[in-house]
C-alpha cells in the first residue's frame, strides 16, 4: 500500500480566492449551431473570458482574493506558482508578471505548471512540500486557464475559463489544515495538444474509462486506504469535472452522496476550467463549510494523472470567509452571448 | 513599442502603485514625486486601493491597431476614492450601460496585444462595474 504524503510541519490552507469571467456560453447556443439542437448536452452553460482576460488575469485576480482572505502581505510570499495549460506565452513565464501584480516580487520562487487539469493541484503539492518543510511560511498556488476546443467537437460545450488560489501556511493560522495528499499517475494518452496547435486532440472513447475513472477511482481509493478512512468520514468531495456526468458517476462509484459533492458540483454552469476545475469546486465548497468539516478533493489530468488531498476546516473559515468575493459571487455575475461573439472573442476568425 | 517604458511602469500599471504625501497626505496618482496640493515632496510609495466612482466615459470604436482586437470599448475618467483622478477603460460591462456615478473597481486585465501576436502583451489597470457579493 503507497504511503501517504506528509509534511513534517503541519500545514494547510490560510487563504483561497476564486475568479470566474462574466461571459456564458450556453451548451444549446452551440448546439444550435454544430447538430441544428438535437443530442444530449453534457452541461448548461460555459464561462467565456472577455477580450482582455488570459490565465494570467484570472490567475491575479483569484490571486488577490486568497490574500485577502490570508491577511498578510503580498511581499511574505515565497512561491507563486502558476498551473495552467493555457500560458499566454510559450516562453515568458506567466509567474513573473503575476507576482509583480500582487507584489510579491522580488525575493520569491516564480514558475509555471504544466500537466493538463491538474497542473494547479501539482502547485499545491509541491507548496505543501515547501511550507512542511520548515523552508518558508507561505507560498501560492494558482491553477486557472482559458481553455479552447476545436470548434464544432465535443469539448467546445465544456472548455472554459476561471481558476482558483490557494496560499498555503503553517495549520496554526490556517483554515483548513491538510490531512495528506497521495497522487497516482501513468503514462496514458487521452487527450493532448502538440506544440503550435491551437486545439487539443483526444482519444474519444479512451477518455473514460482508462483516463478519468481509473486515476481518480485509484488515486481516491488509494488515499482512503492510506488514511484508514471511509467516504462517510467526509463533508464534502470533489472531483474533476470535464462534464456534469463524469465527477456524479465517480463520486457513486467510490460511495460519496449526492449530496457531499453537491456544493464544490460548479462544472454545469461554469464549464471544465481544466486547471481550474476540481479546485474551483474546493473554493465553492469551502465557502458554505464549517469548522470540523472534512474536504476532499481529488483532481484528474490527462496524460494522466490524479491527486488526492484532503482537508480539516478550522475556527479560521468563519472570519475569512467574507474577506473577498464567494465563488458563486461570480457564478451569478452573468451575461449570456451568442456563438458569433463568442467566435470573435476567443479568436477563432481569420482576419488576415 | 516602447518596453523600457513600460517596463518601468509596471507596478503604477499592474496595481495602483502611486505616492502619498507625507505634508498634507494627499495621495498622488501616477507618481510625480511633488504634492500638486501643497507643491512639497511627495516619495512616499503607497498602493492606491482601488475603488472610485465613474466621473465622465467615452465609447472608442475607431482603436489604434493594438487596442483593436477589444474595440469598441468605453474610456472612462474615475475619481478615485483615495483622491486621484485616472483615465482607464472600463470593462466586464456585459449588458450594463454604463453611468457617472457609477460605483467601480480596479482589475488588472489586458491593454494591448501587439497585433501580428509576436510581441508583447501590456497587462495593466482596467475598472469594472463594483461586484455584488452575497457576504461582506
Ligand atoms: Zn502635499
Amino acid at each position: 500500500m503507497p504511503e501517504l504524503l506528509r509534511p513534517e510541519r503541519p500545514v494547510g490552507i490560510v487563504g483561497y480566492g476564486a475568479y470566474v469571467p462574466r461571459y456564458r456560453l450556453p451548451a444549446k447556443e452551440i448546439a444550435r449551431i454544430w447538430t441544428q439542437g438535437r443530442g444530449g448536452l453534457p452541461i448548461e452553460e460555459k464561462a467565456v473570458p472577455g477580450l482582455d482576460e488570459d490565465t494570467i488575469t484570472i490567475s491575479i485576480e483569484a490571486a488577490r482574493n486568497a490574500l485577502a482572505r490570508a491577511g498578510i502581505d503580498a511581499e511574505l510570499l515565497r512561491a507563486v506558482w502558476v498551473g495552467s495549460e493555457s500560458h499566454p506565452y510559450a516562453v515568458k513565464p506567466s509567474s513573473t508578471i503575476v507576482a509583480e501584480a500582487l507584489g510579491a516580487t522580488p525575493f520569491t520562487q516564480a514558475g509555471d505548471w504544466e500537466f493538463a487539469c491538474k497542473a494547479g493541484t501539482e502547485a499545491m503539492v509541491a507548496a505543501f512540500g515547501l511550507i512542511g518543510s520548515g523552508m518558508a511560511d507561505y507560498a501560492l498556488a494558482i491553477g486557472a486557464d482559458t481553455a479552447q476546443g476545436r470548434p464544432g467537437d465535443a469539448l467546445e460545450y465544456t472548455a472554459a475559463a476561471g481558476g482558483a488560489a490557494f496560499i498555503i501556511g503553517p495549520a496554526e493560522e490556517s483554515l483548513a489544515v491538510l490531512l495528506g495528499t497521495l497522487s497516482y499517475v501513468t503514462d496514458t494518452p487521452d487527450f493532448w495538444r502538440r506544440a503550435q496547435q491551437p486545439y487539443p486532440e483526444h482519444g474519444m472513447r479512451f477518455t473514460g474509462e482508462p483516463a478519468y475513472f481509473q486515476h481518480i477511482g485509484s488515486a481516491a481509493r488509494a488515499f482512503l486506504e492510506a488514511t484508514n478512512t471511509t467516504p462517510q468520514d467526509y463533508t464534502y468531495a470533489i472531483f474533476h469535472q470535464p462534464n456534469a456526468k463524469f465527477p456524479q458517476r465517480i463520486a457513486k462509484q467510490l460511495g460519496f452522496t449526492p449530496e457531499q459533492i453537491a456544493p464544490g458540483l460548479v462544472v454545469p454552469t461554469v464549464g471544465n476550467t481544466y486547471s481550474g476545475s476540481a479546485i474551483l469546486g474546493l473554493t465553492a465548497t469551502l465557502d458554505v463549510a464549517k469548522p470540523g468539516d472534512r474536504i476532499l478533493v481529488v483532481s484528474f489530468g490527462s496524460g494522466a494523472g490524479s491527486d488526492a488531498m484532503a482537508f480539516e476546516v478550522t475556527d479560521l473559515i468563519e472570519e475569512r470567509r467574507a474577506l473577498a468575493p464567494a465563488t458563486q459571487d461570480y457564478i451569478r455575475r452573468r451575461t449570456e452571448i451568442d456563438y458569433a461573439t463568442y467566435v470573435r472573442w476567443r479568436g477563432k476568425l481569420v482576419l488576415k | 513599442m516602447d518596453i523600457s517604458r513600460h517596463w518601468r511602469n509596471r507596478k503604477q500599471r499592474y496595481r495602483l502603485v502611486g505616492e502619498v504625501c507625507p505634508h498634507c497626505g494627499a495621495k498622488l496618482f501616477p507618481p510625480r514625486d511633488v504634492c500638486p496640493h501643497c507643491g512639497m515632496e511627495a516619495k512616499t510609495v503607497e498602493t492606491l486601493v482601488g475603488t472610485g466612482t465613474v466621473y465622465a466615459f467615452t465609447t472608442v470604436r475607431q482603436a489604434p491597431s493594438d487596442f483593436a482586437e477589444q474595440s469598441p470599448y468605453v474610456v472612462a475618467l474615475i475619481s478615485l476614492d483615495d483622491g486621484p483622478m485616472l483615465t482607464a477603460q472600463l470593462t466586464d460591462l456585459g449588458d450594463v450601460e454604463p453611468y457617472v456615478g457609477m460605483r467601480v473597481e480596479m482589475v488588472t486585465r489586458k491593454l494591448r496585444n501587439a497585433d501580428d501576436e509576436r510581441g508583447l502583451i501590456i497587462y495593466g489597470y482596467k475598472f469594472r462595474p463594483v461586484l455584488e457579493r452575497a457576504l461582506a
